[in-house]
């Protein structure tokens, strides 16, 4: 039971991926479709950063003096910060396709622009 | 340091750091210029690299001169040479021959910024061949995506639009995927060096994560290389880009992707993941079998002639996956030379329907009924291009589809089938490029037609560049089959 409960972290991680995933999948609304997408991205950060959790240990920085400290691993962090800024950089250029979208169509269903495509 | 050891960097650096100079350029003009020298610059160094590779060197070149596994190195192998040359000789081609098409779809005031988004594709890409980091990958193919869905949204209509967001969907979740997996194996290895990886992961004793890791990269990866099923981004993105994009974009894109999924299969699972060829054959084999016929049957039926080519693309990818899946060395080398060979003969296609395109109102089959004795030259590189295409015998994509019959004939029974399936392919190959071929010459020319010349001389000099390359690799394959032989060879390197 306890070791579950560890686990909660990845829990997390697979419960977030799901509804991400759903969302991605389900609706036709394309800012929702980004917005799963953009829970589906936040889900492998939190893997990213429960992963270099280190028991007892503290941030990464050395002092003075203080030579039997135990730290967090930092690197996941900083790959993290990359990812996380790939998954802004994705989600601007979604929401400008949908504008643009928007402008063209007049809707932002996905249903709604298949059908005006085959109605042309 | 010499310039010449700097290469595997400047490689990258180059168009990296033009995009933004063309950006601050602005006129059509002088950014197309300097885009163009850059992507030369960068095919120039890509040959120079592909010398040293074929001289027996393997290429490895630490950023910043910090070493291996803490520094990110690059690793240039030969098929990641090859898929330099692809990257490079695709974009140099379409640069050079495309002003006159990209004129008519892009508006003046933006060129610049479309410039920059092509350099910053070829940055991307060409940075996945050469690094050897893992997470280097998944930000250097973010770099390429993100880009790329601009210069596909370029695209003259709107349906470029929606095909770019169901693009920028799928393929993020694929690029997601890939994250997944590389955290897994860096949870369980602490490293994200491929070579530091392979020897970090034969002393895991709980594999079960890796197990889970090379399926989300596997998945991942073959999302974004347009695998049948997960090709359904595929045709509306070719079909809707810019013309010259699509020839870019459908030469080199799916084949990086690809070579990812060889490197992390075969030089990081093969030799710690028990009965991982297995697997790896399993999964792939019977999705590349289905996606040959499926692509093949589609294309046969499909009118627009860039829409068409797309289905030819997933039919062909198919072939690459194949081979790659027999694992023998016979068929990894048939992969790698088919890579190369299509993208030959495909690019060489897309170009000529740029041309087509400046010259007529539309690329469906009706559209250029007649226009081969309008347009003879863009005709008939067309037609070698096609032949390529089909494998017929004195053409680059023979050489490729003869030695993936040879490898899938020494797997015995499950080969056969593999060989029934390319012969019927090719058999519909040769039903679609001749749909082409007959409403291209023997149908009556409209009026718009009869008053169509030839295509303008930069576009027809590439396009005729191009053709003769699918001729001349078709005769003389040395070069292609060398590097593919040795990166067959290295992939198996490990494979006891």
């Amino acid at each position: 039971m306890m070791e579950l409960l560890g686990l909660y972290n990845y829990w997390v991680f697979a419960v977030l991926l799901m509804i991400g995933f759903y969302a991605v999948i389900a609706r036709p609304n394309m800012v929702k479709k980004l917005l799963g997408l953009s829970i589906f991205q936040a889900a492998v950060f939190l893997l990213y950063i429960t992963m270099d959790k280190v028991e007892g240990g503290t941030a990464p920085i050395i002092q003075k003096g203080v030579e039997d400290a135990i730290y967090s691993n930092p690197l996941p962090q900083v790959l993290i910060l990359t990812a996380i800024v790939v998954g802004i950089s994705t989600t601007a250029l979604g929401l400008a396709l949908v504008v643009r979208i928007h402008e063209a169509y007049g809707t932002i269903e996905e249903d709604e622009t298949q059908r005006a495509d085959l109605d042309e | 340091m010499s310039l010449t050891a700097q290469l595997p960097a400047l490689q990258v650096v180059v168009p990296l750091l033009t995009a933004p100079l063309v950006v601050l350029l602005r006129t059509p003009g002088l950014s197309w210029a300097a885009a163009t020298a850059a992507s030369l610059t960068a095919f120039a160094i890509a040959v120079a690299l592909a010398g040293q590779v074929l001289a027996g060197e393997v290429i490895h070149y630490e950023m910043g001169g910090w070493p291996a596994p803490f520094g990110i190195s690059l690793n240039i192998d030969a098929l990641g040479s090859l898929v330099l040359l692809l990257v490079t000789g695709a974009s140099t081609l379409a640069l050079v021959g495309g002003r006159d098409s990209l004129a008519t779809e892009i508006e003046a005031g933006r060129r610049h910024l479309f410039y920059a988004a092509w350099l910053i594709v070829l940055a991307g890409l060409s940075g996945i061949a050469v690094t050897g980091d893992a997470f280097n990958v998944f930000v250097f193919m973010e770099i390429s995506s993100l880009a790329t869905y601009v210069l596909i949204a370029a695209g003259p209509d709107r349906r470029a639009l929606t095909a770019t967001f169901k693009y920028l969907i799928m393929g993020t979740i694929g690029a997601t995927f890939y994250l997944i997996g590389v955290g897994m194996v860096y949870m369980m290895t602490g490293t994200l060096n491929f070579a530091d990886m392979e020897v970090r992961l034969a002393e895991v004793t709980e594999l079960r994560p890796i197990v889970v890791a090379a399926g989300f990269i596997t998945v991942g990866l073959a999302l974004k290389a347009a695998m049948f099923p997960l090709h359904v981004w595929l045709p509306g993105a070719y079909t809707h880009a810019p013309h010259m994009v699509t020839a870019f974009v459908a030469a080199c894109s799916t084949k990086v992707a690809i070579y990812v999924l060889l490197r992390f299969d075969f030089f990081v699972f093969q030799n710690n993941l028990s009965q991982h060829d297995l697997h790896f054959a399993s999964f792939l084999l019977p999705l590349a079998l289905l996606g040959i016929l499926v692509g093949s049957a589609v294309a046969m039926v499909e009118s627009n002639l860039k829409r068409l080519l797309a289905h030819s693309s997933v039919a062909q990818i198919g072939y690459i996956l194949l081979g790659a899946s027999l694992i023998s060395e016979a068929g990894i080398t048939a992969a790698a030379a088919h890579m190369f060979n299509h993208a030959l003969a495909k690019g060489a296609m897309f170009l000529a329907v740029a041309a087509f395109a400046l010259r007529l109102s539309g690329v469906r089959l009706n559209d250029i009924a007649g226009v081969g004795r309008q347009m003879p030259l863009t005709f008939a590189a067309l037609a070698v291009a096609g032949a390529s295409l089909v494998g017929i015998p004195g053409t680059a994509g023979f050489v490729s589809k003869w030695l993936l019959l040879q490898a899938a004939f020494a797997q015995g029974t499950l080969g056969l089938v593999a060989v029934v399936v390319v012969v019927l392919s090719s058999l519909a190959a040769v039903v679609y490029v001749w749909r082409i071929i007959e409403a291209a010459y023997f149908c009556e020319p409209s009026a718009e037609v009869q008053a169509a010349r030839e295509a303008p001389l930069p576009i027809l000099a590439v396009l005729l560049l191009a053709a003769a390359a699918n001729i001349y690799f078709g005769l003389v394959p040395a070069f292609p089959l060398s590097l593919a032989e040795m990166s067959a060879t290295e992939l198996l390197g490990g494979l006891q």
